[in-house]
């Protein structure tokens, strides 16, 4: 017995070891290829582009045949479920693009590290990115607290850090943070949309807040507050992503008598709000932020939660009647164009994720990343990407404008409010805009929404 | 025992600086990053393993006490703006009396109690930040901005000078770890952790042989957590989870508990690894639900492997190496305790000390 063991032992550890060498190896020789920019020889030329100029590799991470670009995201982890489907989701529409030309020629390679939401590894994983990979840009980073993680560190690099996939208002202070862009619809433009709809529909009720205890939730009830008069809020409740009881702040909502409750939650605290509320038998209005409203998401959310506890839900029946807002095309709009176009996208490319919220933000994203590095020209410098979105973006997928300028980094400024129904939203009344002052009235947009590109492609 | 202990542990630890340099000025950028990280969990893990391995206690807290020096750290560079190396002192003061108030508690304790209160301690704590968002920033925590001091010169690399930093720290918590291992101090523990009748009726005062390795072990976490905080930026509750907490144990045990070469390897397991397989996840098209899931996956391979085949961790593999090609280590004396064939693969590493003394089962208070 003993002597096996010890025969067991060099056997074993050589295979370990072997195992280990060989990850090694591969893993060093990989940075190596993609991390020298300048190696590949520049006399390739586009085939697509009307081009006068050679391609030349004019910044760190683009070579005459290749864009490289970074990213951080929640693949594993308590923000996975949904989340994790959106750089897949960009990562198609980079596909799509490389296939049908690229941009200028060059392929997008898109790189994202898993960070678990944990800020900590974002450090890491971005430092990653941008020392080691030697990425273009940072290109939708996900999360408000993981990316303020290296918010200053990007900006102290000069590396680009496009479309932060969070909606805080802190990615707009181009003073300070030049390289930063946001780019889904901000919390307080947000939460001033959803208040001046609560404060008009429901005059004389009681309102509820339940909110994450962060920007997040911050800044979404700044908006509220400044649309909602503050005699009807009867009762404020928040809660931390990492503690899922949330009892006692929806017993308060109960007890406060509230009866819309306004949620700026991520899905899984959206889905726990409604399940807590259904067992004390209260069912107020409920209305929900665009990130915490994914119908899809929210169904298998509070089927498979109420499975833990026992017992079953028909998921689109408890999102039936959800109030919130959107900023991109309903998905069960199939006559619009950019929705054909990114399901087309999805359904040859990342066909095996549902056709969801997430991976329409994912396609949407990646389609401005695409429309602002052809503005930023042939052989673009890091600045030139800077450059080319501060001199404002034309309108994309979504369904009001970009705020983007030198003085303001904010991306979409409108949105439409919404309905769930049957598991679908469905847009009630027209699109609005608004801006980020207390003062600044919601307004309804009177622009005309932008027809998707026959290519696919956005136009240089 | 050709040479004086302290001119050996010296020497080594020269060694290691040497190492260190030439890495840092060798590699590039990011992996001067990783040398930080990797001497961030050094300091914090030998700690671990001085608490665990020497005195017989175990700490599922100290994730707990690196965000105490972290927060310190960044609250002094914030609002009095300190030299780093004075706020490191005060972070390594506070830890260390925050170590002695949990370590009079834990004296009592034993076992799965311990590891119960350490637990709670390591998931209370850190929530702290969102009771007093207007001191400790809440879920977003506090930023913290560390450059190279002016007479590096404008061009020196921040992260080749921060490599250097931890390092220093880290090498100098080994040198003083290991002379205190040789120790009076390091001798009761020892005593302690073998038999704690027996100690106590040779004249070793157990309650503050205990309180001590406490104050130690916490104080190394402090310090670990305030170069943590100069290394990422950030100081944040996300970043001192029970996961944190864990992954010390885990580096220690990998690594060889009680050991401080083992600290290192084990540090170098669990900073190294994740990356090298998502390096390895991504480069070979894999989808991506699987790639994510690789690094975890191998982090738990590696934990199983080393456990299976060298219950004493990689310092157990280093020497039994080192045995097989006829090289005599002396150092083997040093952990003495661990018997040669090990507990039973999978077992806690609570439990380790119970399987050398089996007659303790019974005996917690």
């Amino acid at each position: 017995m003993k002597r096996s063991h010890r025969l067991r032992v060099p056997a074993i550890a050589v295979a370990a070891t072997a195992v280990l060498t060989v990850a090694a190896c591969t893993s060093s020789s990989s940075p190596g290829s993609s991390s020298t920019p300048g190696a590949t020889s520049s006399t390739t030329s586009s085939p697509t582009s009307s081009a006068n100029s050679a391609l030349t590799a004019s910044a760190p991470g683009i070579t005459a045949t290749t864009i490289t670009i970074g990213s951080h995201q929640p693949l594993t982890g308590p923000a996975a479920p949904g989340y994790s489907e959106i750089a897949p989701a960009s990562a198609a529409y980079f596909d799509y693009v490389n296939a049908h030309g690229g941009v200028y020629g060059r392929k997008i390679v898109y790189k994202y590290l898993d960070d678990a939401y944990n800020p900590t590894q974002t450090a890491t994983v971005v430092r990653q990115l941008v020392l080691q990979d030697n990425v273009y840009a940072i290109f939708d980073g996900l999360g408000t607290p993981t990316h303020l993680a290296v918010e200053s560190f990007l900006n102290s690099e000069k590396v680009p850090d496009v479309f932060v996939a969070s909606g805080c208002d802190c990615w707009n202070q181009p003073t300070t943070d030049p390289e930063t862009f946001g780019w889904q619809l901000d919390y307080i433009r947000e939460g001033k949309i959803l208040g001046q709809y609560i404060a008009k529909h429901f005059a004389g009720k009681k309102i509820g807040y339940f909110y994450q205890d962060d920007e997040f939730g911050m800044d979404g009830v700044k908006g509220l507050d400044d649309e909602i008069p503050h005699s009807m809020v009867v009762s404020r409740e928040t809660y931390v992503p990492t503690n899922v009881n949330i009892a006692p702040a929806v017993a308060a909502l109960h007890a406060s008598g509230a009866q819309v409750v306004v949620a700026f939650s991520i899905p899984a605290f959206t889905a726990l709000l409604r399940l807590n509320g259904l067992k004390l038998g209260y069912s107020p209005t409920f209305v929900v932020s665009n990130v915490g409203s994914d119908p899809i998401t929210l169904s298998g959310l509070l089927e498979s939660f109420a499975k833990q506890g026992g017992a079953t839900v028909n998921g689109n029946q408890l999102t039936a009647g959800i109030i919130t807002d959107g900023y991109l095309p309903t998905l069960g709009d199939t006559s619009n164009s950019w929705i054909a176009l990114f399901k087309k996208v999805h359904d040859q490319y990342d066909a095996k994720a549902p056709f969801d919220g997430n991976v329409l933000y994912g396609e949407a994203v990646a389609y401005t990343f695409v429309q602002s590095m052809l503005m930023a020209g042939r052989n673009p410098t890091r600045q030139d990407l800077v450059s080319a979105i501060n001199s404002g973006l034309p309108q994309g997928p979504a369904v009001a404008p970009y705020a983007f300028s030198s003085t303001d980094h904010a991306g979409v400024t409108g949105a439409y409010i919404g309905v769930i129904n049957n598991g679908v939203l469905v847009q009630e009344g027209s699109v609005l805009t608004t801006d980020t002052s207390a003062t600044g009235a919601v307004t309804t947009y009177t622009g005309t929404e932008q027809q998707a590109p026959a290519s696919g492609i956005p136009a240089p | 025992m050709r040479t004086a202990p302290l001119v050996r542990i010296l020497g080594t630890a020269l060694i290691g600086a040497a190492v260190v340099v030439i890495l840092s000025i060798k590699l590039d950028a990011f992996r001067d990053y990783q040398i930080a990280q990797v001497a961030v969990e050094v300091t914090a893990v030998a700690g671990l393993t001085v608490l665990t391995g020497l005195s017989g206690q175990i700490s599922l807290g100290n994730g707990a006490f690196m965000a105490i020096g972290g927060y310190t750290t960044a609250l002094i560079l914030l609002h009095l703006s300190w030299p780093f190396i004075a706020s490191l002192a005060v972070a390594a003061v506070i830890t260390a009396a925050a170590g002695a108030i949990v370590g009079v508690a834990a004296a009592r304790l034993h076992g799965p109690y311990l590891a119960g209160v350490t637990l709670m301690l390591g998931v209370a704590l850190p929530s702290l930040a969102y009771v007093y968002p207007g001191l400790l920033g809440g879920d977003q925590g506090l930023t913290v901005v560390y450059t190279t001091p002016g007479f590096l010169g404008s061009n020196f690399p921040l992260y080749r000078w921060q490599a250097w930093v931890c390092s220093a720290v880290a090498l100098g918590t080994l040198v003083l770890l290991a002379n205190l291992g040789r120790s009076r101090v390091g001798r009761n523990w020892r005593a302690v952790r073998d038999d704690e009748v027996a100690a106590a009726l040779a004249g070793v005062n157990v309650a503050r042989a205990r309180v001590l390795a406490f104050v130690v072990s916490a104080t190394c976490a402090g310090m670990a957590g305030a170069m943590l905080a100069i290394i990422t930026g950030l100081v944040a509750p996300g970043a001192f989870t029970i996961t944190l907490s864990i992954a010390l144990l885990t580096a220690a045990v990998i690594g060889g508990l009680g050991n401080l070469f083992g600290a290192v390897w084990g540090s170098l397991v669990i900073v190294l690894v994740p990356t090298y397989a998502t390096d390895v996840a991504t480069s070979h098209g894999l989808s991506s639900s699987v790639a994510s899931n690789i690094p975890v996956a191998a982090y738990g391979v590696v934990l199983i492997l080393v456990m299976l085949i060298f219950p004493q961790g990689i310092q157990g593999a280093v020497l039994w190496v080192l045995r097989l090609f006829g090289i005599s280590s002396s150092r083997t004396r040093y952990p003495a305790s661990v018997p040669d064939t090990g507990p039973p693969a999978g077992e806690a590493p609570a439990s380790q000390h119970e399987v050398v003394l089996p007659h303790k089962k019974e005996g917690t208070q």
